[in-house]
């Protein structure tokens, strides 16, 4: 028996939220594909602490884990559903680009908007064919300065400025729209903290890191993605307020949940 | 901010004097959640505050509670008195939420009423219905004390660092830490409830330190085992109390890098 079967072993043994919690660190400390189906699990037991440590063990493992990860976004634990977004935000997987578009500017999740909003800064573009790519950037451009000037929750908006900040240096052509966005928010975001983190991003940018690109080490359906990129675009025209309004539905059923 | 939202108003004001109580105890939360600040709905509040349609079975006053924790969000402080009155309430839980209300208010008009509760606790008449063993909602009336900046609690807060519910020892040390110069001391308290074992416990220390924006505590923050958004919030605190008008420092640098993580 190897040492793995041996922590996934234990990770089904677990009988409290900490032992739990503990056990799935310890397997994703592994960086393992054979964790990854164990983690997965994990997602769906209500159980938050045992959650992140699973997040963080997929987000480790990357790219491998993604197929599993959209695989269930198709299932209606929405918990569950939950966590493997902010998993897929993590990675930066080109596949999870569509999600993530959806997801940072209509979730009704607050943690899931701010996940999805970072994530959408840290896609691995270098991956994208030319011709795709720049259809692409434009649609997180748009996204992310929605979330920076719409949500009204401080940390989506925080968010969407470490996005922003991590998605220029891929795309320069959009520094002069982002920097008059941020100027304006510096005098009018009403949380301090949102403008702090504009002055960061700012400063930050004046060198702006390398971009180091990593190998495209997974099989990647571009038609696929442009597809539902195409449709995306499509629904919107139809309903152009579309993730604004749906927000305020979900919102008003959570609230009438309590 | 459109008409949608009006009607809504409107429907809340009218829900606080119709006869279904649960639709009373939803509105009053609504009004509070949306910080309605229309005259009409602070007045229907502060007249919820002296229901007594709304009983639990334990004698407790569910609309008085939700009408006190609105009036605090909405922020007029007209409704000082009113929330003052609440403080000798029969339910412990209006008692709590007057004590929380009045500390968002930040008038100091009630800190003679929170002293006095806490130096003769057992003045209230009828005790807690639902906590028998707690005679008062200290941690809420401690808080309350520290936000008010009254120097003149920093004895009786004092005494409760020693007593027996958690929760209410750290609400001391939060307040002294924001009474007295003895920061660094204070704070080390709170810091080490953040390795408390019960969950519970950890998330309400996180509020705390948030509250204060003690900056010795932000690694440990963002160590704690507990909701990314939990600690998000806790160091937003923590990094709005020490931000320079131009933001940057290596300190508020550091505290960014922290939450950048846990985004």
């Amino acid at each position: 028996m190897t040492d793995i079967d041996e922590l996934i072993r234990a990770l089904d043994r677990a009988d409290s939220a900490d032992s739990l919690t503990e056990a799935v660190k310890a397997l994703a400390q592994t960086r393992s594909v054979k964790a990854i189906p164990h983690l997965m699990q994990v997602l769906s037991f209500n159980n938050p602490g045992a959650a992140v440590a699973a997040v963080d063990g997929l987000i480790q493992i990357g790219v491998e884990a993604v197929p599993y990860l959209l695989s269930q976004l198709d299932r209606h634990n929405y918990t569950a559903r939950a966590w493997a977004i902010r998993a897929l935000a993590g990675i930066g997987d080109p596949r999870g680009l569509v999600t993530l578009l959806g997801a940072s500017t209509a979730d009704f999740s607050v943690s899931v908007r701010r996940a999805s909003a970072r994530g959408l800064g840290l896609l691995k573009w270098y991956w994208f064919p030319p011709q795709l790519r720049e259809i692409a950037q434009l649609e997180v451009l748009e996204a992310l300065l929605f979330v920076l000037e719409q949500d009204e929750e401080w940390v989506v908006r925080y968010s969407a400025v470490t996005g922003l900040e991590a998605f220029l240096p891929h795309y320069p052509p959009a520094t002069a729209r982002v920097q008059a966005c941020w100027q304006h928010l510096l005098l009018h975001d009403p949380v301090p903290a949102v403008r702090a983190r504009i002055a960061y991003a700012q400063q930050n940018l004046l060198t702006p890191p390398a971009i180091q690109p990593e190998p495209l080490t997974a099989t990647i359906d571009w038609e696929e993605i442009l597809a539902r990129l195409s449709a995306r675009k499509r629904q919107e025209r139809l309903r152009p307020s579309d993730p604004a309004n749906y927000r305020q539905l979900a919102k008003t059923i959570v609230c009438q949940d309590l | 901010m459109n008409t949608g939202e009006q009607l809504t108003i409107e429907q809340a004001i009218a829900n606080l004097a119709g006869d279904d109580l649960g639709l009373r105890l939803y509105s009053a939360w609504w009004l509070g959640r949306f910080r309605v600040r229309e005259e009409r709905a602070i007045q229907a509040l502060v007249q919820a505050l002296q229901d007594e349609d709304d009983r639990t079975p334990n004698g407790g006053y569910p609309l008085r509670r939700n009408a006190a924790r609105a009036l605090g969000k909405v922020g007029d402080g007209r409704v000082v008195p009113h929330l003052m009155e609440c403080l000798y309430c029969e339910d412990f839980y209006v008692r709590e939420a007057a004590a929380q209300a009045l500390e968002m208010l930040k008038d100091p008009a009630c800190v003679p009423s929170l002293l006095q509760l806490l130096a003769e606790p057992e003045s209230v008449p009828h005790p807690a219905p639902e906590l028998p063993y707690l005679a008062q909602p200290f941690d809420a009336i401690i808080e309350a004390l520290g936000t008010l900046g009254a120097k003149e609690a920093v004895g009786l807060i004092s005494s409760y660092l020693e007593h027996e519910v958690p929760r209410i020892r750290f609400a001391a040390a939060r307040a002294l830490y924001q009474l007295t110069t003895d920061r660094e001391r204070y704070g080390e308290i709170l810091i080490a409830g953040l390795r408390s074992p019960d969950l519970q416990l950890r998330r309400a220390v996180l509020a705390d330190i948030g509250a204060i924006g003690y900056l010795g505590a932000a690694q440990p923050v963002a160590d704690t085992l507990a909701e990314n958004s939990l600690k998000l919030l806790a160091l937003k605190g923590i990094l709005e109390q020490n931000l320079p008008p131009d933001y940057l420092t290596a300190d508020t640098i550091g505290v960014m890098n922290l939450m950048d993580s846990l985004l």
